[in-house]
């Protein structure tokens, strides 16, 4: 067990009770337990589909549930060109999926527009939601988007939610 | 039907404003007030069951400004027949075809969209690619690839894309894909005497 660890467990010494800070418990229930919101718009969709399928298999990294509700999903793969057109569409699901939520944007198009330079596209879904992770590629192998769920995941790790509402309380106090 | 015969019959009997063969395509070009009864004659006396397309040209700084080809077909031999016909800026009306062929109902309206060009007799013509609301016509010459702003609430806005020093185009030379490699570069601009190399 590692110094920094935030899990410390010693079975000689403490038997079955872990001790851990409440912040570091929910990160890791809820960086290993992802299910995605896959946003399919365009040909990086496919890729998506492969990343699932089992020569890849997501769900190493306890994200392969997809939920096609948002109300059931946590992180919003937005996987493809986004028209105008559809941006709105996107922006009600992102609006509609419940706290905390993270979005990743899966390729060159949902990451700046890409190749479609054009009045039909919107240049980034980071114009209309805040995007956590970029993953380049275009369309991005299916290792990428695995890579990209991973440093999703070390990023929720280092979330402190419950330490900061506590200090807001302490303040308020 | 050979596609020559096909053209020739259609000549015979419409007075048409020009014909053309290219590599054994013929097309046929018409007034539009005589498009429908030329189709109409294709389709029930020559056997054109199948339209393959309209497609949409816009010859800005010409009058008439806008063309419209019809791609039509004949599926059992394969015959093929293109009749064209332009409209002008200020009163861009066609009759529709699509009482003949009802696959017309929707490239009717894909021309209507990025042209402007209505149609006469249209059961629906909505824009069909863009948003209802969207102000513009995108497929004009007059209208910039970058696109132009607008806002419907609740529907769709745009805003103009960057395009960082020009559109993103390949250049047609016979050189490597390295040299034909797409790249922001303007009509005109000179070619690269180099390749671009992304790892040197």
């Amino acid at each position: 067990m590692k110094q920094d660890s935030p899990v410390a467990y010693d079975s000689k010494v403490e038997g079955n009770i872990i001790f851990t800070k409440v912040d570091a418990a929910i990160n890791w229930m809820r960086s290993n337990s992802l299910w995605p919101m896959p946003m399919g718009l365009a040909c990086c969709a496919i890729e998506l589909m492969a990343a699932s399928s089992s020569r890849f298999d997501i769900s190493r990294f306890g994200a392969e549930v997809m939920r096609f509700s948002p109300r059931q999903s946590d992180v919003m793969i937005v996987a493809g060109t986004v028209t105008y057109k559809m941006a709105l569409a996107v922006k009600r699901v992102w609006d509609q999926m419940p706290e905390p939520k993270w979005c990743i944007a899966m390729g060159a198009c949902a990451s700046s527009g890409g190749m479609y330079r054009s009045y039909a596209v919107l240049q980034g879904i980071d114009h209309l939601l805040p995007v956590d992770v970029y993953i380049s590629g275009c369309p991005p192998r299916p290792e990428a988007l695995l890579d990209g769920l991973m440093k999703l995941q070390r990023k929720i790790m280092g979330e402190h939610a419950l330490e900061d509402q506590k200090r807001a309380l302490v303040e308020a106090i | 039907m050979t596609s020559a015969e096909a053209a020739s019959t259609v000549a015979a009997k419409f007075k048409p404003v020009s014909q053309s063969e290219f590599r054994g395509e013929h097309s046929l070009e018409f007034p539009p007030g005589a498009i429908h009864d030329v189709c109409a004659f294709c389709r029930d006396e020559l056997g054109f069951d199948y339209l393959t397309d309209i497609a949409g040209v816009d010859h800005y700084g010409e009058e008439p400004r806008f063309e419209l080809v019809y791609e039509l077909a004949i599926l059992e031999t394969g015959t093929h027949l293109r009749l064209k016909t332009r409209v002008s800026e200020d009163d861009p009306v066609v009759v529709t075809v699509s009482d003949l062929w009802p696959t017309a109902d929707w490239h009717e309206r894909e021309a209507f969209d990025m042209y402007g060009v209505r149609f006469d007799g249209h059961p629906d013509l909505r824009r069909i690619l863009m948003w209802e609301g969207y102000p513009y016509h995108p497929l004009r010459k007059d209208f910039p690839l970058e696109g132009k702003p607008s806002d419907v609430p609740e529907v769709a806005f745009t805003s103009t894309a960057p395009l960082a020093g020009g559109p993103f185009v390949t250049a047609p030379t016979p050189g490597t894909t390295q040299v034909r490699e797409p790249r922001a570069r303007r009509a005109g601009d000179p070619l690269p005497d180099k390749p671009f190399l992304a790892e040197p």
